[in-house]
């Protein structure tokens, strides 16, 4: 069977489980994990309940993959939290959760995606940052750190990875209508979007269209590379 | 404290050593994969290899791409042989002295304990 193997972490809800269903249409086999259990189902669709901080859990997922289709194609390191908060107030606990799923997930699903990918000498990662970085959003200090680290794991897995044939890029979305910004106040969402040059709320197609973009076997020539939407 | 805890560590550990077979079997694997990767990567390997081969750093022959591979392959091919997942991954990794990938049996041992704490 030659379809593409897709694993895509945060597929519970919002943008992992919008790309998963995606894929899923464009024929490809979807791997997906999340912490709590997804109330959704589809054919060709596997889950596993897994947090991305985890490497015990990561590495039995993997050992999974590799057991089951013996290759993986694509990563998409969409798994991600946030906590709105001025950083006096914001306890460590908070910086750490914040840090252990966004920066050190993307980092370990990453490291044990590359290892199945470069048995085949091919591979796409695709990871998520945010335009809350370049825009150096106050009240977001943990996951302002956060996003950004994911840049710079982009730049540098991207040179760590690019002699085995595997590219790793990453995405910025701006204000989604999704979960993760419902308690965001609208007056600071508008801020946000009148500093865009697109000033609109993004979509979740705008957001598969990018990943597609970074997957495409014809981007192989195209890694290290963050796009910011909406103009930022 | 600390200090006290690695030195018990450590001599529980010396209270267990590894079984001749399970060294010889691991080094066995670690050879079968160097053996795979002169034949399929074409890596410049010497050509007899046993425990005391120099992997990494001094007289090694592997330059860092091709300790990834071999590290990476050694992980796929201990979980096959004793279906254990283990990460060889070590912050040591560029220490002459304390390397765990300075030689066959250094790596071969590494992993045995590796596989014990599993």
């Amino acid at each position: 069977m030659d379809a593409p193997v897709t694993l895509i972490t945060g597929t519970r809800i919002g943008i992992g489980r919008h790309l998963a269903e995606h894929y899923l249409r464009l024929g490809h086999r979807v791997v997906g994990c999340s912490r709590a259990p997804v109330e959704w189902t589809r054919e060709g669709y596997k889950h596993y309940g897994a947090d991305v901080a985890d490497e015990k859990g990561v590495k039995a997922m993997f050992s999974e993959i590799r057991k089951s289709y013996g290759r993986l194609d694509h990563l998409i390191n969409n798994a991600g939290i946030a906590s709105m908060n001025h950083s006096l107030l914001t306890p460590t606990s908070t910086v750490s959760a914040i840090l252990a799923t966004n920066a050190v997930g993307t980092f370990l699903l990453s490291r044990e995606a590359a290892k199945l990918m470069k048995r085949k000498g091919y591979g796409r990662i695709v990871n998520f940052s945010s335009v809350a970085v370049p825009l150096k959003l106050a009240g977001e200090a943990a996951y302002v750190a956060s996003k950004s680290a994911v840049v710079a794991l982009t730049h540098v897995l991207a040179r760590e990875f690019a002699e085995f044939g595997i590219t790793v890029n990453c995405v910025g979305p701006g204000p989604l209508a999704t979960n993760l910004i419902r308690s965001v106040p609208k007056q600071t969402i508008d801020r946000l979007l009148a500093q865009q040059a697109i000033p609109r709320m993004g979509t979740l197609e705008d957001v598969a269209n990018t990943v597609d973009f970074f997957l495409k076997p014809e981007s192989g020539f195209v890694t290290g590379q963050t796009i910011y939407l909406g103009g930022v | 404290m600390e200090q006290a805890l690695l030195e018990e560590a450590q001599a529980a550990r010396h209270e267990m050593p590894h079984r001749d077979d399970e060294v010889r079997q691991v080094v066995d694997l670690i050879i079968d994969n160097v053996n795979q990767l002169r034949d399929t990567q074409g890596l410049k390997a010497p050509a007899r290899l046993d425990s005391a081969t120099a992997l990494f750093g001094g007289e090694g022959f592997l330059d860092s791409m091709a300790l990834v591979t071999l590290v990476v392959a050694v992980e796929q091919a201990i979980e096959e042989k004793f279906g254990t997942n283990v990460s060889l991954a070590d912050p040591g990794a560029m220490s002459q002295e304390h390397s765990p990938y300075r030689t066959i049996g250094a790596l071969a041992d590494y992993a045995l304990r590796r596989l014990r704490a599993a």
